[in-house]
């Protein structure tokens, strides 16, 4: 058992606005989107023909031959894990004391039906013998672990779109438990493919604003018709805030506590008052000890489907109470799109750096609020957060009714 | 149509190259696929499939694990094409 507090000395990110972490959190702050029109020719006859790729394709900062023997989730998760690796500074860790937790949504979907297309036209022969370790969902997490040389575990926590928190919530449990010293964890995805387009648009999950990319993603306002789909990856470094200050880290915030729960509602649909999101929530907060007067802000789920968000805000206003007028509210899916597996990873680095930097990202998109939201979310211009120490949430829920709340506080 | 040994193993290189990074003129005759050159057992696999198409051959799965060195696969290639 470790009492001394879990915190985060590295960030490693790629996502559709930007190709690190820095890149990506000035486009959040300046309210930039990622969401484009797809130009290839398979999109021509999809209904949704917009989604949010990574801003600088692995191809432009991956080695050719490694990039060929791992799926585009697996490159992704590296290049974040090298960022993160490289931001944490001299680790130097027991490798039976590190260990890797990288989540999934989907898994190596390009792989797997890349290799579904050759086996159709040329034969079973020419099926890649690296399919398997490419597609398999825990294939990031490996390479990572291989990359960095970690013996202490590998795990890859698949809980559709809030995979990327529980990563992140197993990587601060791992610690806190004694398991291991330094945990890189995160979450990846790379599911811009027709297949999952079409199965998501005909779960009429996605925005087919297909006009406007760069308006498609309106988490709250009253215009909002679905998500869009991104890609990306975000890593983070944990260890002991003691661990961390002896050997002289930069301690970005510490991950105070986690709160996991279950709907048993519907496959896919949100409970609609967010019973299982608030005890989520609720829980988080009581594993880190803090009051609910203490958030000052939230980066929301907020995927800008109009059931989901309204529950998210039913379930933030249950959890917290009075004290929910008090907290900021981001919903940087407005400008990433929608990272599925990798969502509660990314939005888990900018909750970090608005509580290190002090400063909560706008929700671009958000003309005419819906009256059921009833949130103070930050638009325009960025928000500056309160001195002192200071707390936050990260929501991230998931098809299956999967609820995870991550509690972040700042660390001075 | 016939190729020579000489085809053969600049053809080879190319493909090894491809495939693990190895430099193209560090594939010689003399070298273990495995040992010397980076290529485990499912590069060799892909190795194999690459070298069928190139050549217009036929590799047997149970014919890739006797490929041990470059000088095998050149071989196998030249006898069978």
């Amino acid at each position: 058992m470790t009492t001394s507090p879990i915190v985060v000395t590295g960030l490693g990110a790629t996502t559709p606005v930007g190709g690190d972490v820095a890149a990506t959190w000035s486009a959040l702050l300046a309210g930039k989107s990622g969401v484009v029109v797809l130009t290839e020719d398979w999109a021509a006859e999809l209904p949704v023909r917009i989604a949010a790729p990574v801003a600088v394709d692995p191809s432009e900062v991956m080695e050719r031959v490694q990039a060929r023997r791992l799926d585009r989730s697996g490159q992704l998760a590296l290049i974040a894990a090298r960022e993160a690796w490289a931001d944490a500074g001299a680790v130097d860790v027991d490798p039976e004391r590190l260990a890797v937790v990288v989540a999934s949504g989907i898994g190596g979907v390009h792989t797997l039906l890349s290799n579904y297309d050759l086996l159709k036209e040329k034969g079973p022969r020419r099926v890649s013998p690296l399919a398997i370790p490419m597609l398999m969902p825990n294939g990031p997490a490996a390479s990572v672990a291989l990359e960095v040389g970690a013996r202490g575990g590998v795990h890859t926590p698949v809980s559709a779109c809030s995979s990327g928190a529980e990563a992140m919530a197993y990587g601060l449990n791992m610690i806190r438990s004694g398991r291991v010293d330094v945990v890189i964890a995160g979450g990846t995805e790379a599911a811009i493919h027709p297949l999952p387009l079409a199965a998501f648009a005909n779960m009429m999950a996605l925005s087919r604003r297909n006009d406007e990319p760069t308006r498609a993603s309106r988490p709250y306002d009253k215009a909002r018709d679905g998500f869009v789909l991104g890609e990306g990856a975000g890593m983070v470094v944990l260890e002991s805030a003691e661990r961390a200050t002896r050997r002289g880290a930069r301690i970005y915030a510490e991950v105070a506590g986690a709160g996991l729960t279950s709907d048993a509602h519907h496959i896919a649909q949100p409970d609609p008052v967010g019973i299982g999101a608030t005890r989520a929530m609720t829980e988080a907060l009581a594993d880190a000890n803090l009051r609910p007067d203490q958030v000052v802000h939230i980066n929301a789920h907020a995927t800008s489907t109009p059931q989901g968000d309204v529950a998210e805000a039913v379930a933030i206003r249950n959890a917290l109470g009075e004290a929910a007028r008090g907290a900021t509210i981001s919903a940087t899916k407005s400008m990433t799109g929608h990272l599925l597996g990798a969502a509660g990873a990314v939005e888990g680095i900018a909750t970090i750096l608005a509580l290190h930097h002090r400063v909560a990202p706008p929700t671009i998109n958000l003309d005419d609020p819906d009256d059921e939201v009833r949130l103070d979310v930050v638009r325009g211009e960025p928000r500056e957060l309160p001195d002192g120490t200071i707390a936050a949430l990260n929501n991230s829920f998931g098809f299956g009714g999967h609820n995870v709340a991550v509690a972040l506080r700042s660390y001075a | 149509m016939a190729y020579t040994e000489q085809e053969i193993l600049s053809g080879l290189a190319e493909i090894v190259n491809e495939i693990v990074g190895v430099p193209a003129s560090e594939v010689q005759p003399d070298k273990s696929f495995t040992d010397d050159l980076d290529v485990d057992s499912l590069s060799m696999v892909e190795v194999a499939m690459a070298a069928q198409d190139k050549f217009g051959v036929t590799i047997p799965d149970e014919e890739i694990k006797n490929l041990k060195t470059v000088g095998d696969a050149v071989g196998y290639i030249a006898k069978s094409s």
